[in-house]
């Protein structure tokens, strides 16, 4: 498959994300997870254990969050790169 | 699909971790002694890991108004296998409920089964189906990651209505409810991932190269 083609697909899946606020969906957009949890709080239920540690804030929360994804990032990029360079080198 | 930590009854989270804790064994055998046998594995598997540290780190905002995150296993699935990418579901669901407060230990074992054992199992066998239906190499590959994707959340709505089944309309309607919070909210960004492990697997396949990667 061509480059292009797959900088299309990278195209797509970004305007999939995009989609909801390009049409002007209204909503909240909290994660679907929190709603489920809401749902089941609303029936009476009660949690019997808690997070034994939790991120102290928002913005540390969204720094963890960022660092799983760098380091999944820099894994991938790791591994093309490596195998990019044996093809080469065996061309 | 994260079930929160202490969101599920006693008896529902022993069984799903009874449930999964053999799939985590196995998969961590089968892993250990393909690695073994073949060395050269270990970078497929170190970027299925990754690509699933990426995906399930998104969140991503869907046309239900809530967002949610794609899981990445897929990808695990077909390139090292269902067995080997249940342990790496495993680390990344570890990861996320020791530092990050989403998911948890309590309800680690049914998040497991979920997104580190139906999905992938999922993923593998679309892709298998596809690709012996004649289905062309990406479509394979797309229609395994997107219902994997799919699929978890389809596990995960199931789990929290038996835990929770409706008092009028039971398991049915509360199945139906918990569906409509994250099944339907995943339908896009499911496509999603479907597109961007077909490009992942072509980048690791190589773009002048023909898929070494197929079903």
């Amino acid at each position: 498959m061509s480059a292009r083609m797959n900088w299309m697909l990278v195209g797509l899946a970004v305007l999939i994300g995009a989609a909801p606020m390009i049409m002007g969906i209204e909503g909240e957009y909290g994660g679907a997870d929190d709603r489920a949890k809401n749902v089941i709080e609303e029936s009476g239920y009660q949690p019997w254990f808690s997070s034994i540690w939790e991120p102290p804030s928002g913005e540390i929360a969204s720094m963890l969050f960022a660092l799983q994804a760098a380091l999944g990032a820099g894994g991938v990029g790791y591994v093309v790169g490596r195998l990019h360079g044996r093809r080469e080198r065996t061309k | 699909m994260h079930i929160m930590e202490g969101f599920l009854p006693v008896g529902h989270a022993l069984a799903w971790s009874a449930v999964s804790a053999p799939f985590v064994l196995v998969g961590a055998q089968r892993l250990t002694k393909t690695l073994r046998e073949r060395p050269d594995i270990r970078l497929t598997l170190a970027a299925s890991g990754a690509f699933a540290f990426v995906l399930s780190a998104l969140k991503i905002p869907s046309v239900t108004g809530s967002c949610s995150h794609p899981t990445g296993t897929g990808l695990g699935a077909m390139a090292v296998g269902p067995a080997a990418t249940t342990v790496i579901g495993t680390i990344v669901l570890l990861f996320q409920a020791l530092l990050l407060a989403h998911g948890g230990l309590t309800t680690l074992g049914a998040n497991v089964f979920s997104m580190a054992i139906a999905g992938p199992w999922i993923a593998f066998g679309v892709w298998k189906l596809a690709g012996k239906l004649g289905a062309p190499a990406a479509l394979a590959v797309f229609l395994g990651a997107c219902l994997g994707d799919l699929g978890t959340y389809v596990v995960t709505s199931v789990q929290l209505a038996l835990a929770f089944p409706d008092q009028v309309s039971g398991f049915g309607g509360a199945f139906a409810k918990f569906a409509s919070i994250f099944a339907l909210t995943q339908i896009p960004l499911a496509i999603a991932e479907g597109l961007l492990t077909v490009v992942v697997m072509n980048a690791l396949a190589g773009r002048h190269s023909k898929m070494e990667i197929r079903a």
